[in-house]
């Protein structure tokens, strides 16, 4: 595994993290006030600062860094979780999405406002913020490990500067005295010595090599999560500290020999270093067993720069043989050099600092055993494998088709074989198609960055409220469905809702909500955009349409039929057009790539109420159901989606209509009856309609048309071919397919040859991609 | 073939010839994915008239072009004799019908003449060069100028 794989699934990693980031950051701005809702937006951000620390990405551990500071504010209490610092937050946490995009794809992120927010987020960090009332700078010891071997982290000085009490540290001294040097004690007073109550003791000696410092994990966080275990008393042993010219800026010299008082077990206790262990030399000794060797290891712990977890032999046999004695008995504190005394007041948070720290662990266990039941596969392998069953269809139905035409019925064993065969290979599909479902979820979380932005962009106050975000859909459609949804929930946004003036004035409140939804329903995904804004002015949108000559001044339109006109090309109702919406090519273009996915998109609005848009979509792309057709000597395939009814047209139901045309009569309703073999060009005759048959289908635009094709030969589920990817987009045709006799069959584009019968001719499709 | 190519002197390359009509031409064997004799096509809307429609190639559709037509002589009656040969052409792979596939030559650039200045339908710029093979005159068709990139978007 090179570099780049690893890199790359720390970008996968990163990914999840985001989005677990999101998902909690919304929770907090929901008013969810559970602490593992803080701690897990923590240890996203923790973990995504971890890991670009490995791969020297700077730019996003700076950041992620400074994010990470506040956000511990907000698990430590010390800030509250208002919704204005949850703003802060989720801004943060887009540039921190988009730092990792940039730090994956190349580019950049704006370093304006990525300062803004760095400076937003020390404010906080610091307390200025008028929604909390407590001081909030009381961070212990910000800077104790703020010795020549921490790494350069001039933001890290922000977050303590009220408490940081300078350490003067005598260079010179040490440079002559050498190992003799005295230790100089030194304390913060600030805090008590309330020691916890009968409790395990550990002795940990720490040192970290420079390769921790450069992951982006600090000493100090290290030793604070320690000492919300219990109390812990810090001594630093810098004898290893060269002169400060030989001093490596980036180097580590620095041993820290603590002991804990801890209720925890060890397993806590490492729990802490969890991140941290591969880069640093780590021995956590009960005490108890500690005590004898202490006398020589304490003064100056004698740690070799070996691998990590090597320690002294006398000390490795101390590890073992404490950890079968990890409920040692409590023994008296070790008095050790240079003590740092970090005493928090502990007794304060305990059990919840308890939680925090065995949080992460709990986590870790959590991956590890989902390790387990999920695995990562490459789309690739999962698309080859959902091709080869599409031919194991395709060869199953060759199969059955021979058998039945060789006229061996009579043997019952191979008609059973077969039909066993045939349940078999639908439920191999069934199971490969379920390998590429996916929750809408991560789609769902993209838009309510998209709402965030486009209602500040436009100045209105907007909440995005999902529903139903579990709901499965295939890959192929989850990747197209972000940008009509992102083009729709932009129009919600900007045209959808009122200004808040404007609201207010019409007695809502003042914050508009934007609701998206998705259900399974009837074999197909659908997704409702609602908002609670003031539906459409029909009286606008009609006096605009017939402004651009798409209507006459006469016509007589149904509110569906204006409501629909938003959906016409080159049409925008906003009186301003803004940046991120009205240039004409919104709902039109949205319609089109819903369409070119088998979808269907519908308006309905209740003026004041606000508009809601529907769309339905197939749950996958890669099979459909559909109706084998005849048309001329060509077999065809009409999805069965959009199929309403099938009727043998008679006699007195056809009427000619103008020079060529023909409608047909359905239960007193005229639709007009599409020749398909001619539209095609397959055929110059024109198909008599008495002998063929009609399918009755839906168009877009809410009315319906009759298909007349020769014969159905039959239903049944077709596995979907490009032909686009050797040939090109063949206009009224959406793709290909095999039948069961090997032959290549064209499935139909209902709603091209519908447009076309009333044009006259085919057009290609035009794509969102195209439009831009 | 990968053994062959090897012991190819320097700058040789190897050739598939076919006939189409009286005349031959031949392509590069390296566009060839393989050979296969001719099934139906299905036919296709619309689509220009060289293209005779699509096969099934062990489930990927393939298009298939009429060379002959394409090359602006008579139009095939595809029969089972036919031979359709699979050749990628940028990054699609299409059926090309010939009447059938007569050899594999070995040639170096020297060979290869330049196309005489003829007043024809063949136009230059599908015709490469021209090579005397013992006696025979055999076309060097480029298949990348007879299937640009971009043109099946218009069709």
């Amino acid at each position: 595994m090179d570099m780049n794989e690893i890199k790359e699934i720390f970008f996968q990693e990163c990914e999840e993290g985001l989005a677990e980031l999101e998902t909690g950051l919304l929770a907090l701005n929901d008013g969810d006030d559970d602490p593992e809702t803080v701690n897990a937006v923590f240890r996203a951000v923790h973990s995504i600062k971890g890991g670009a620390g490995a791969f020297a990405l700077d730019d996003l551990v700076s950041f992620a860094h400074v994010f990470e500071t506040t956000l511990d504010c907000v698990r430590s209490k010390q800030l509250e979780a208002t919704r204005d610092v949850v703003k802060v937050l989720l801004k943060s946490a887009d540039v921190l999405a988009d730092l990792t995009n940039a730090a994956r794809d190349g580019g950049s992120v704006d370093p304006a406002r990525c300062q803004a927010l760095v400076a937003d987020l020390e404010a906080l960090a610091n307390g200025e913020i008028p929604a909390s009332d407590d001081a909030v700078a009381d961070e212990p010891a910000a800077e104790a490990e703020s010795a020549p071997a921490d790494e350069p982290a001039p933001e890290a000085q922000a977050e303590g500067e009220d408490d940081f009490k300078p350490i003067p540290v005598q260079f010179d001294d040490l440079e002559e005295k050498g190992d003799d040097f005295e230790p100089v004690p030194f304390s913060f007073d600030d805090f008590g010595t309330d020691q916890a109550p009968s409790a395990n003791i550990f002795r940990i000696v720490f040192k970290p090599k420079p390769d921790l410092y450069l992951k982006g994990n600090e000493t100090l966080l290290l030793l604070r999560e320690l000492d919300q275990l219990g109390t812990l008393d810090v001594a630093c042993d810098w004898s290893e500290l060269p002169a400060i010219d030989e001093l490596d800026p980036e180097g580590a010299y620095l041993t820290w020999d603590a002991t804990l008082t801890t209720s925890e077990d060890e397993d806590a206790v490492r729990s802490v270093f969890e991140f941290a262990e591969w880069d640093c030399e780590l021995t956590i000794a009960a005490a108890g067993e500690e005590a004898e060797t202490a006398e020589d290891a304490a003064p100056q712990p004698d740690v070799e720069p070996e691998t990590d977890e090597s320690q002294p032999d006398t000390e490795q046999e101390d590890v073992s043989a404490s950890k079968e004695e990890e409920q040692a008995e409590p023994v008296e504190k070790l008095e050790l050099p240079n003590v740092i005394d970090l005493q928090q007041a502990a007794g304060a948070n305990r059990q919840q600092a308890a939680e925090s720290a065995a949080a992460p662990k709990a986590q870790a266990t959590a991956s590890a055993s989902g390790a387990g039941s999920t695995i990562r596969v490459e789309l690739g392998r999962i698309d080859r494998l959902i091709n080869l069953v599409g031919e194991l269809v395709i060869n199953q139905a060759m199969l059955a088709q021979s058998v039945t035409e060789s006229a061996t019925s009579g043997s019952s064993a191979v008609t059973m074989g077969l039909e066993d065969l045939q349940q078999l290979t639908r439920e191999i599909q069934d199971s490969v198609m379920a390998i590429r479902a996916q929750p809408v979820k991560p789609i769902f979380q993209r838009m309510s960055r998209t709402v965030r932005e486009a209602a500040e962009m436009v100045g209105k106050n907007v909440r995005l409220v999902t529903e139903g975000e579990a709901t499965e859909v295939d890959k192929t459609v989850i990747d197209k469905l972000s940008e009509p949804l992102t083009h729709m929930i932009r129009n919600a946004v900007d045209h959808g809702l009122e200004s808040p003036q404007d609201r207010e004035a019409a007695g809502k409140p003042a914050e508009g909500i934007v609701k998206l939804s998705a259900k399974h329903r009837s074999g197909r995904i659908v997704l409702e955009i609602a908002d609670d804004g003031a539906g459409i002015n029909r009286e606008k949108v009609r006096q605009k349409a017939i402004d651009r000559g798409l209507i006459s001044a006469e016509a007589t339109l149904s509110d569906e039929e204006i409501d629909n006109m938003i959906f016409h090309p080159g049409f925008s109702t906003a009186e301003q057009l803004s940046d991120i919406s009205g240039r004409g090519v919104g709902m039109d273009v949205v319609k089109r790539s819903i369409q070119a996915l088998g979808g269907r998109v519908g308006i309905t609005s209740t003026p004041g109420k606000g508009s809601v848009f529907t769309m339905s979509l197939p749950l996958t792309l890669a099979v459909l159901d559909g109706m084998v057709v005849s048309v001329g000597e060509q077999t065809l395939v009409v999805p069965l989606t959009s199929i309403i009814e099938t009727l043998k047209p008679e006699t007195e139901h056809i009427h000619g209509f103008g020079a060529s045309g023909q409608l047909i009569s359905i239960r007193d309703s005229f639709k007009p009856l599409i020749d398909v073999g001619q539209i095609l060009n397959f055929s110059n005759m024109p198909t008599d309609p008495l002998a063929g048959v009609a399918l009755l289908v839906d168009s877009e635009d809410g009315g319906q048309s009759a298909l007349l094709v020769d014969a159905i030969q039959g239903q049944r589920q077709v596995v979907i071919k490009s032909l686009e990817a050797n040939y090109a987009n063949v206009p009224g045709i959406a793709a290909a397919t095999i039948l069961g006799d090997g032959q290549v069959a064209l499935i139909v584009d209902v709603e091209a040859v519908v447009s076309a019968s009333r044009s006259g001719a085919l057009k290609s499709e035009m794509s969102l991609a195209a439009v831009g | 073939m990968h053994q062959t190519s090897k012991n190819l002197a320097e700058g040789a390359r190897e050739l598939i010839a076919f006939r189409i009509g009286e005349q031959e031409f031949c392509v590069d064997i390296m566009s060839v994915r393989e050979i296969r004799g001719w099934t139906p096509a299905t036919a296709l809307p619309h689509s220009p008239g060289y293209v005779l429609g699509v096969i099934n190639l062990r489930g990927a559709v393939l298009p298939i072009v009429d060379l002959s037509s394409r090359l602006g002589m008579n139009e095939s009656d595809p029969s089972a004799r036919h031979v359709i040969i699979v050749a990628q052409v940028h990054q699609k792979v299409v059926g090309l019908l010939v009447d059938a596939v007569s050899d594999i030559l070995t040639v170096t650039d020297d060979n290869i003449q330049p196309t005489p200045e003829v007043s024809s339908e063949l136009d230059r710029s599908f015709a490469k060069g021209v090579l005397a093979i013992e006696g025979r005159m055999i076309c060097l068709i480029e298949l990348e100028s007879i299937f640009p990139e971009g043109e099946s978007e218009a069709a």
